[in-house]
């Protein structure tokens, strides 16, 4: 069947099977950022942006993306390193695996969510499963980030 | 694997139930549950493109489209208000946002699942169903009907003055819960939910009419009512074993939640 969509700021016409889920058929177009950790859609390792709102490609047919704006790690390049550097700051990082999903549900909370407390965080967070840490660090990394966002948008309106 | 040869995205209600008739054909909500089964599905019914994926408010009831996601109804700010953050606490432990922008209204309700929150929280409100075929029926009555061919369009929340608490006690953050309970005052009238029993939620009833005028009771006599009451709600609810919690810890945990759901909504303790 046809599908067109955007995929990270490329209009594009496919076809795809009807059966073929988004996570297969990104990873297809070269979105290997994007990986299956799970079964049962419980991991969130499957993370895309999805018109802005995050939804797990595991559990999405690829023909629900008809006529959306599709955005995976790898049209977030600039702003994944970013974060990048306050994981590894932190040593948040571990075997890594978990981070696409995870980077990419921070971006969708960094969007819905004003000035959002720890609690806040942990909460859109629930459904990103790390198999190799307590979640901490990678908390503290978030909360210095999100600072570090605040006081950079507060010099570049003062300039 | 849901193995699926044809699909449709359909113009209309009526498509969608005429299609539907065949029995390897399938509805699609957000197929999160769909996604986990081994199915040869010869027609995928896609309800997507008619705009029944929003909360709508009218002077005397909500109209929710079945294609709304559960995190929308969880940030609507009117349901909110109205339910005093019931609605909200009852969905936003399952699972995590992404799965939640996935997941749908019609595809919670129209499965009428042992372990869900969602057809909990309705159910302690004055909710109703309706169907392409079927037309309006009470949520209470559609739960213990036989799954059918029909069509779900959306689920109906009269405005009834409404006060509402919703509890539930997982093992593990994410988890299906172990039991949920919803306590309300529709009007006048007391209602209290138990769910995940695990068998699917049910209305407790007081046929011993221990909530009988409990607005009208002082502190002292409504906390007596609510310890009275939890103790025959766990006497009287059928619960069972699962992976999750035994038959003895689920009767525990009616009273317990029956109790704590009560005293905040009687401003006995919050
Ligand atoms: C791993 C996992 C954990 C979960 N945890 C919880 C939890 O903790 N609490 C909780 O409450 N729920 C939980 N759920 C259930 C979830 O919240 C949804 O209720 C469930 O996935 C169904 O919604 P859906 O949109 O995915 O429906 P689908 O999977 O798309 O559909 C479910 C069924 O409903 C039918 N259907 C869908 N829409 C309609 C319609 N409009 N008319 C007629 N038939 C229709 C479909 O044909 C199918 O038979 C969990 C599910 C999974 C897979
Ligand atoms: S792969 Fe685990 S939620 Fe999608
Ligand atoms: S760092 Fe290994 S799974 Fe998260």
């Amino acid at each position: 069947m046809n599908l067109s969509f955007w995929l990270n700021g490329v209009y594009r016409h496919d076809e795809v099977e009807p059966d073929t889920m988004l996570l297969d058929f990104l990873r297809d177009k070269g979105c290997y950022s994007i990986k299956c950790g799970c079964e049962t859609s419980n991991c969130g390792l499957c993370t895309v942006l999805m018109d802005g709102k995050p939804i797990l490609s595991c559990s999405t047919l690829a023909l629900r993306a008809e006529g959306k704006k599709i955005v995976t790690m790898e049209g977030m390049q600039k702003e994944a390193e970013e974060f990048g550097t306050f994981l590894a700051d932190e040593g948040a990082e571990q075997c890594g695996f978990c981070n696409p999903g995870f980077i990419m549900n921070i971006f969708a909370m960094e969007n819905e969510l004003e000035d959002p407390t720890e609690e806040d965080i942990k909460e859109y967070l629930a459904g990103n499963l790390c198999r190799c840490s307590g979640f901490v660090g990678q908390t503290r990394s978030i909360l210095k980030y999100l600072q570090y966002k605040k006081t950079k948008k507060r010099e570049e309106a003062e300039k | 694997m849901l193995k699926i040869k044809s699909y449709v995205k359909v113009n209309s209600i009526a498509e969608a139930y005429e299609l539907n008739q065949k029995k390897s054909a399938c509805v699609l909500g957000g197929m999160i549950w769909l996604k986990m089964g081994n199915r040869n599905v010869s027609t995928a019914i896609d309800l997507s493109g008619l705009g029944l994926d929003t909360v709508q408010e009218l002077e005397d009831e909500y109209v929710i489209g079945c294609m709304t996601t559960l995190r929308d109804l969880e940030m609507d700010k009117s349901l909110n208000t109205f339910t005093q953050g019931a609605i909200r606490e009852s969905l936003r432990h399952i699972v995590g946002v992404q799965f939640r922008n996935c997941t749908t209204v019609g595809g919670s309700i129209f499965g009428r699942y042992g372990f869900s929150d969602v057809l909990s929280m309705f159910l302690a409100m004055d909710t109703w169903v309706d169907l392409y075929q079927a037309g309006r029926i009470p949520l209470a009555e559609f739960v213990k009907m036989k799954k059918d061919r029909d069509i779900l369009q959306s689920v109906i929340v009269k405005k009834t003055p409404l006060k509402t608490v919703y509890l539930s006690q997982r093992n593990t953050e994410t988890d299906f819960p172990v039991l949920t309970c919803a306590a309300s005052l529709i009007g006048e009238q007391p209602r209290t939910i138990i769910g995940a029993r695990p068998g699917c939620a049910m209305v407790v009833e007081d046929r011993e009419d221990l909530l009988y005028g409990f607005t009208e009771m002082s502190k002292k006599e409504k906390a007596e009512a609510v310890r009275k009451f939890s103790e025959y709600a766990a006497a009287n609810v059928p619960v069972g074993s699962n992976m999750r919690g035994s038959k003895e810890y689920r009767r525990l945990l009616t009273e317990v939640l029956t109790r704590r759901a009560w005293e905040a909504l009687g401003g006995i303790k919050e």
